[in-house]
């Protein structure tokens, strides 16, 4: 253990870093699609309180975790949490720090992948003079999508370009974690993360300017109704627990918590140096690409031209290709060029800071524990990655793709969190975390942040994680009501689908592996299910050898 | 867009920027904590 000697060459490559890992296609793409789903303006609000209440806490808790790790020479989430409480527990529940990262990293590539390309096409000016649905197309002949699998039966996707992207992609990703911190990661967080904000002003300032664009037969095609039903405050919807459940999970997603990135990051933080004011910085700089880009570029450009109704109806993550380039092509070949340049090349900045956060848990597990080079790490991480991805692109249009959201991307951050915020201000204490967290501080945590940390935030995470396992129909209030209703007078409990005991036991949907000789699309979804089950079992088994030399190590140093 | 939503953007994005600006100076000219 702790035979790595990296570390952050400068703090403000280390807050870029920080902020390159939160900053991902989430800020751009599903923060303004939620706040749509989610009554516009009415989303901000519960985000923000979500975020004072639960991201900045979290932040804190996972900088601090990961110093005091990283100090005692661990680098992974297994032995930072192992180091902080005597019950070996902690040491598999940090194999979730893992295992999440390589769940995420697997699909995420692949969407990393499609920016690349479009990146390319952008400049070569491919998708000047398509029309709207010609440019739809071109992105599901590139990810092979074939429009099969009726009633649930077998598809495959066998997308050539894509598997080539994607693969090229991964290898950029694995030669810039093979230079290590200081020489890949932050080297790339130092020039991508400005680029990255040049891009995303310069687009804002195109919706800002776009207003009313005469598209004929629209009326609603004005680019200020899109800022309009963003900004518009409705404060009924406050009373709504689906509301507050996407804001919430909007914090998770965008401040990359409940993922074990931040701790192995701050992992190679000098002892005694600043995490509060870091992490503050970081943290707010996601919220300002977030709040102030990413809520300017998407909604109100596709307002602009495709009206208000269209967008309440289509909003979705895959708008950022099957739509935006169409956009694009409203202004001239010069600018529609450029801006697919700084919109795709935006992304992919987006995509490959946060994917290389994703790498570093698994980098500093096996370096620490296993001695291995940073290069064969790398590889080897690159091999695993390569192995979970395939099924996402060859069962794309099956849900692989999905499947590995939902339960890596969505339910293991929860689970996650939970355990380190209660590792941290219950079994470490809340007093020893508190001056963890103000050890070396160069700001004054305000003191309301200690009774935050200890009650609210866990009890925040409780309320979502519970939601989230019996969520009933939509997760409305009056569906919760219902639900209750439901439960007093007749025993049962109406969960929803996509609930996540719904999900578990494939609740209110039929279950057939097989059909006419095939394989159905449920039975890829449970084998891409049992894959994942498979990729944590052999995570926790190599911490169990792990610790298992650490122990042997300490009875032979004891022993002579 | 009404003068509502104009005045809730305004308000929320200059003080999500006001607040990271302030963290970036604090970083970059900051007075350092002595060890």
């Amino acid at each position: 253990m702790g035979k790595v000697k990296e570390s952050w060459g400068s703090r403000i490559g280390l807050i870029l870093a920080m902020a390159g890992n939160a900053v991902g296609l989430g800020n751009f793409l599903r923060f303004p699609i939620q706040a749509v789903q989610n009554g516009g303006g009415a989303f901000i609000i519960p985000y923000l309180v979500s975020f004072l209440l639960m991201g900045i806490p979290l932040l804190w808790v996972e900088w601090a975790l990961g110093r005091y790790g990283g100090v005692r020479g661990n680098h992974s989430t297994p032995f930072i949490m192992g180091s902080m409480a005597k019950q070996r527990i902690w040491k598999y529940v940090g194999v979730f720090g893992i295992f999440t990262n390589i769940g995420i990293i697997s699909y995420y590539t692949y969407i990393e992948s499609w920016t690349f390309t479009y990146t390319l096409q952008s400049i070569f000016q491919s998708f000047n003079g398509l029309s709207a649905a010609e440019v739809s197309q071109a992105f599901d002949h590139y990810v092979g999508i074939t429009g099969g699998g009726a009633n649930g039966a077998f598809i495959i996707n066998i997308p050539i370009w894509a598997i080539v992207a994607f693969v090229v992609t991964l290898a950029l990703n694995v030669y810039v974690l093979s230079k290590g911190l200081s020489g890949g990661i932050e080297k790339v967080a130092k020039i991508a993360m400005p680029l990255l904000l040049i891009f995303g002003v310069f687009l804002a300032i195109m919706a800002f300017t776009l207003g009313d664009t005469g598209e004929p037969g629209c009326s609603t095609c004005n680019a200020n109704l899109g800022f309009e039903f963003l900004w518009n405050p409705q404060f009924d919807s406050l009373a709504n627990p689906k509301v507050w459940l996407a804001a919430a999970g909007q914090i998770f997603f965008t401040l990359s918590v409940g993922m074990g990135t931040i701790l192995c990051y701050a992992a190679y933080v000098k002892k005694h140096e600043d995490i509060a004011l870091n992490s503050m910085t970081a943290g707010w700089m996601n919220g300002f690409v977030e709040i102030v880009l990413g809520a300017s570029i998407v909604i109100p450009i596709a307002v602009g031209y495709m009206g208000l109704d269209w967008v309440k109806e289509n909003a979705g993550f895959m708008m950022a290709f099957k739509t935006m380039p169409y956009l694009f092509g409203k202004w001239g070949p010069v600018l529609s060029s450029l801006s697919g340049i700084a919109w795709f090349g935006l992304l992919f900045i987006a995509g490959i800071t946060s994917s290389l956060a994703m790498g570093t848990p698994w980098m500093g597990f096996v370096e620490d524990e296993f001695n291995w080079s940073r290069k064969k790490g790398a590889y080897t991480l690159g091999a695993i990655v390569l192995v979970l991805a395939l099924p996402t692109i060859l069962f794309f249009e099956a849900g692989v793709f999905d499947e590995y959201d939902y339960w890596t991307g969505t339910v293991a951050l929860v689970i996650f969190a939970m355990a380190e915020v209660i590792l941290f201000a219950w079994f470490f204490g809340m007093d020893n975390g508190w001056k963890e967290i103000n050890d070396g501080a160069d700001i004054n945590v305000p003191l309301i942040y200690k009774p935050i940390i200890k009650w609210v935030t866990p009890f925040f995470i409780l309320i979502i994680l519970i939601s989230s396992l019996f969520k009933p129909l939509n997760g409305d209030m009056a569906d919760w009501q219902t639900a209750f209703n439901t439960l007093f007078s007749t025993g049962s409990w109406p969960f929803a689908s996509d609930s996540i005991i719904g999900q578990i036991f494939h609740l209110n949907v039929d279950v057939v592996w097989f059909k006419d000789g095939s394989p159905t699309i449920m039975f890829i979804k449970d084998m891409s299910r049992m894959l994942l089950l498979l990729t944590f079992a052999g995570l926790a088994f190599m911490v169990h050898i792990a610790a298992n030399k650490r122990r042997n190590l300490k009875s032979t140093k004891q022993a002579s | 867009m009404s003068t509502e939503a104009l005045i809730f953007m305004i308000v929320v994005q200059s003080t999500v920027t006001v607040i990271t600006g302030y963290f970036f100076y604090k970083v970059l000219f900051g007075k350092k904590r002595e060890e």
